[in-house]
């Protein structure tokens, strides 16, 4: 049943931190666009 | 538009908790492997939903090397990204299932070696596109990326060609599988399925802005007069 658990839980640990990074671009992207705008 | 994505990504946290629910609970267990064969309703559709993503990255890569056309190498971008995770997911999930059934973590057999190369193909893809300023990156990694799709077929057939530890395949190959376990592959599949078009929806929206900035930047830069800076 560990395995179980540790497989399903890797899975969303894997999706989980790529949709992070996700937003983390997403947000540095926003910022240069208002950097952007400002000049 | 606007509202399809909220709407979409209500419908598929609903249908992947439906799914996760039909995998853990619903799905009947198996006799010899016992509740670890469970970890088959996860790993086998996100090879799947890796091996699409793949191929539309193929396709994409086509039609970018004839018509040079810059959404055609966006899909490219987002779908290698995309699949990457999925089969991150797939080489994961692969030892902590071996380790119970087969009683080894990993062996070198072709299904598995060719697994990790293609990931490793697709990582370099990756980081061309990453680490690469030349203008000829996207028909670079285009061509990288039709060399990868041939990895493809050879992983999803390498279990028909050759001897492997790998079991055969339950749909299309020499084994068998109950109706209710296929019902319960199926419904991960398509939530899986949602899921990987969800991530890459958002991805593409990223890519599409992240190119608008750069173009503005260079622009910016062309326009500013020398020794402004």
């Amino acid at each position: 049943m560990n395995f179980l658990y540790a497989a399903y839980a890797a899975t969303w640990i894997i999706h989980i931190t790529y949709l992070g990074i996700l937003v983390r671009r997403y947000t540095r992207l926003r910022s240069e666009i208002e950097e952007l705008k400002k000049r | 538009m606007k509202r399809a994505f909220p709407i979409f990504a209500v419908f598929t946290a609903v249908l992947l908790s439906y799914a996760m629910y039909e995998a853990l609970v619903a799905a009947p267990t198996e006799k010899t492997m016992g509740d670890v064969q469970r970890i088959f309703y996860y790993h086998v559709p996100s090879a799947w939903t890796a091996f699409l993503l793949f191929f539309i990255n193929f396709v994409a890569s086509v039609v970018y090397l004839i018509r040079r056309n810059p959404i055609a190498d966006a899909i490219a971008v987002v779908t290698a990204e995309v699949g990457v995770v999925f089969c991150t997911v797939v080489l994961v999930t692969g030892p902590l299932w071996a380790r119970p059934v087969w009683g080894i973590w990993w062996t070198w057999d072709v299904r598995l070696t060719s697994t990790l190369v293609l990931w490793l193909i697709y990582v370099s893809y990756l980081m061309l596109r990453r680490f690469s300023s030349s203008g000829q990156t996207p028909v670079l990694a285009a061509a990288l990326a039709v060399f990868g799709a041939l990895d493809v077929p050879l992983v999803y057939f390498s279990i028909w060609i050759f001897r492997t530890q790998h079991p055969q395949p339950v749909i299309g190959g020499g084994g068998s599988i109950d109706p209710r376990m296929l019902r319960v592959l199926l419904i991960n599949w398509a939530a899986f399925l949602c899921f990987a078009a969800l991530v890459c929806w958002s991805r593409y929206r990223l890519e599409r802005l992240q190119r608008e900035v750069e173009e503005t930047q260079a622009l910016e830069a062309l326009l500013e007069p020398r020794g402004s800076r």
